[in-house]
């Protein structure tokens, strides 16, 4: 985020914006390297898989002598290993991520026609997430022991239920039963409420619990104390005061939330008949269909790695604690 | 970075009363009953289908009821505990054996294997946690053991990061010199010296992160990427649950009341654990 606003700043070019550039653009060269080796690994796979590489490639779907013919002289499978594999490589770096033959289509946009419904259900969950753990870290936040006792109890117990059941029993009784909401593959608004809750409530319980933590421990500074002379109101306290201190751990928590919104978004597609990448990817992996999965694994990577990559350096510029290594 | 499949631990950790603790001792006994011999909870055979008592809800002939096959599903979910118990414990025994040899290598092989090991560990973090499985899968075939392997494969990194730096950090200490100084040959100080008295770390991390791998065990089961039916596993249970929830409540609640408090308990242990042993070595 601050890169982006920095970027666009050239003509103010401090000492300190350069410093921030070259932290943010050391750990971006670093994801680089991280992906190629994954797109490595994934051409290792595909050599070592039963069978020629083409038809690993075509799936094992009938093709014709030309479609044969085609992906041989697009992946230089009849060149050496070597060749091949800068093939392999050079076509993912320029985004072909090759043609699915058991969907017949690009892979590219097999996975472009999904992602949409996916992304509308991890950014739904993001909002979710955000809005319900500041909610409830602020009324947790009390002095009283039980209070306390009471609000790491649910948490513990939250984490401890698999999100995949968590949405079965919502659609059981909010769809099923009470009808509140549509049952399964619903594509409007309220067909997201239910998925988003169940892919949210892991990371709510955990951002809820840091979040609290740094309440607690900030409500014990100083300032606070220095606030309070002044006669602001208890919630202006928090909201203006305590709640930026105490946000500060819960970035190093964004990596692990994309991570596990990633994993999770597959499973929940599927609880709900949602379409989206998590029932294309399924559906790849039931088929066999290397090209696809490929494609949705590397996607995912990009994803997961650039964000841990600027988490990393947001830590970095916001917490000078983090800079000794 | 972090594995997406281990939940971050909490910042303060919460003390956990005597009586959880011993709730938490019970559920697992009773797991581990169901899961080495279901048939001293249950005499029903939990393949035996009873086509005149089909989704019958749960009363005293069938406690959690029957599903559309007239299967009893308190002797599936009994019996269902081998299975789904076993796929999250053999995940983390080899995630273990990996992350111990392999952060002992790292630690070992001087700077430029170590440097080699990291990167590639880099490379498996750089998947989020379930999509490994399904990349495993898509190679070798959906099965409890590819999704064993797979998840195994996700949480080697994490252990042998911990296996490296507690490695590097007993290999400083006096004893160790002491050993090479009294001529032992280098790989023998290491795998009686330095090797045991770095593991215990991991082994902590290990028993809070088990709850994490039967929650995701049970999701791969369930989406069809774990043991194939008539295989009575709680994830798989669920899966033919969802669809009859139109109809019938019990099929889906049962299986996953038995996967919650299952993990719940492993996780208060697991804290329990890594407090006690936190206490002992500060």
């Amino acid at each position: 985020m601050t890169s982006l606003a920095i970027k666009s700043e050239p003509r103010r070019v401090s000492p300190a914006a350069v410093r921030v550039l070259r932290v943010v653009a050391v750990r971006l060269l670093g994801a680089v390297g991280v992906l190629v080796g994954a797109a490595t690994a994934t051409f290792f796979l595909i050599q070592a898989m039963p069978g020629s590489t083409t038809d690993v490639l075509l799936a094992r779907t009938q093709a014709s002598p030309a479609v044969r013919a085609q992906v041989i002289a697009e992946y230089r499978l009849d060149d050496s290993l070597f060749t091949q594999f800068f093939a392999y490589l050079g076509k993912l770096a320029t985004g072909d991520f090759g043609t699915s033959f058991v969907l017949r289509r690009p892979v590219w946009d097999a996975i472009g026609t999904q992602l949409p419904r996916t992304l509308e259900l991890v950014a739904a969950t993001l909002v979710l997430t955000v809005v319900a753990s500041v909610v409830l870290a602020v009324i947790g936040a009390g002095r009283r022991r039980w209070a306390r006792s009471l609000f790491s109890g649910v948490e513990g117990l939250i984490v401890a239920v698999p999100p995949f059941w968590l949405g079965l029993v919502l659609l059981g009784v909010f769809s099923f039963s009470l009808h509140w909401f549509p049952a399964i593959g619903s594509s409007d608004f309220s067909g997201l409420v239910l998925p988003a809750i169940a892919l949210a409530a892991h990371p709510v319980a955990v951002v809820t619990r840091v979040l609290r933590e740094g309440l607690l421990r900030t409500l014990d500074e100083p300032f606070v104390l220095a606030a309070r002379a002044r006669g602001i109101s208890e919630v202006a306290l928090r909201a203006r005061h305590v709640l930026r201190h105490a946000a500060l751990p819960v970035t190093s928590l964004l990596g692990w939330i994309t991570g596990s919104l990633i994993g999770g978004a597959v499973i929940i597609e599927i609880v709900f008949s949602r379409q989206g990448v998590g029932r294309l990817l399924l559906s790849a992996v039931q088929n066999k269909d290397m090209p696809l999965v490929i494609g949705v694994v590397l996607l995912a990577a990009t994803v997961f790695v650039v964000v841990n990559a600027l988490v990393d350096a947001a830590a970095w510029l916001l917490d000078p604690r983090t800079r000794e290594h | 970075m972090v594995t997406a499949l281990d939940t971050p631990t909490p910042v303060r950790r919460v003390r956990i009363p005597r009586a959880g603790i011993a709730a938490a001792l019970v559920v697992l006994a009773v797991v581990a009953i169901a899961a080495l011999a279901p048939g001293l909870l249950t005499g029903v055979d939990p393949n035996h289908a009873d086509l005149g008592a089909t989704l019958r809800p749960p009363d005293w002939d069938h406690w959690f009821g029957t599903d559309q096959n007239g299967r009893d599903l308190f002797a599936r979910v009994a019996h269902g505990a081998g299975a789904s118990v076993l796929i999250g414990l053999g995940a983390t025994g080899l995630a273990l054996l990996g992350g111990i040899v392999i952060g002992t290598l790292a630690a070992q092989t001087g700077r430029w294997g170590d440097e080699i090991i990291s990167r590639l560990l880099d490379v498996v973090l750089a998947v989020p946690g379930l999509l490994l499985v399904f990349l495993v899968a898509a190679v070798m075939g959906a099965s409890g053991f590819t999704a064993t392997i797979g998840l195994a494969v996700g949480t080697v990194p994490g252990f042998a990061r911990v296996v490296r730096a507690e490695v590097l950090r007993v290999r400083a200490s006096t004893y160790v010199e002491a050993a090479h100084g009294l001529g032992h040959p280098g790989p023998r100080v290491v795998l009686v010296h330095v090797v045991p008295n770095a593991v215990g770390p991991v082994f902590a991390l290990a028993t809070v992160s088990l709850g994490a791998m039967i929650v995701a065990s049970s999701s791969l089961s369930f989406v069809g990427l774990g043991p194939k039916p008539p295989t009575a596993e709680w994830g798989a249970m669920l899966a033919a649950g969802r669809d009859l929830a139109s109809v019938a409540w019990w099929p889906t609640v049962f299986p996953g009341v038995a996967i919650t408090l299952t993990v719940l308990a492993v996780t208060v242990l697991g804290q329990h654990l890594q407090a006690r042993f936190e206490r002992r070595t500060v």
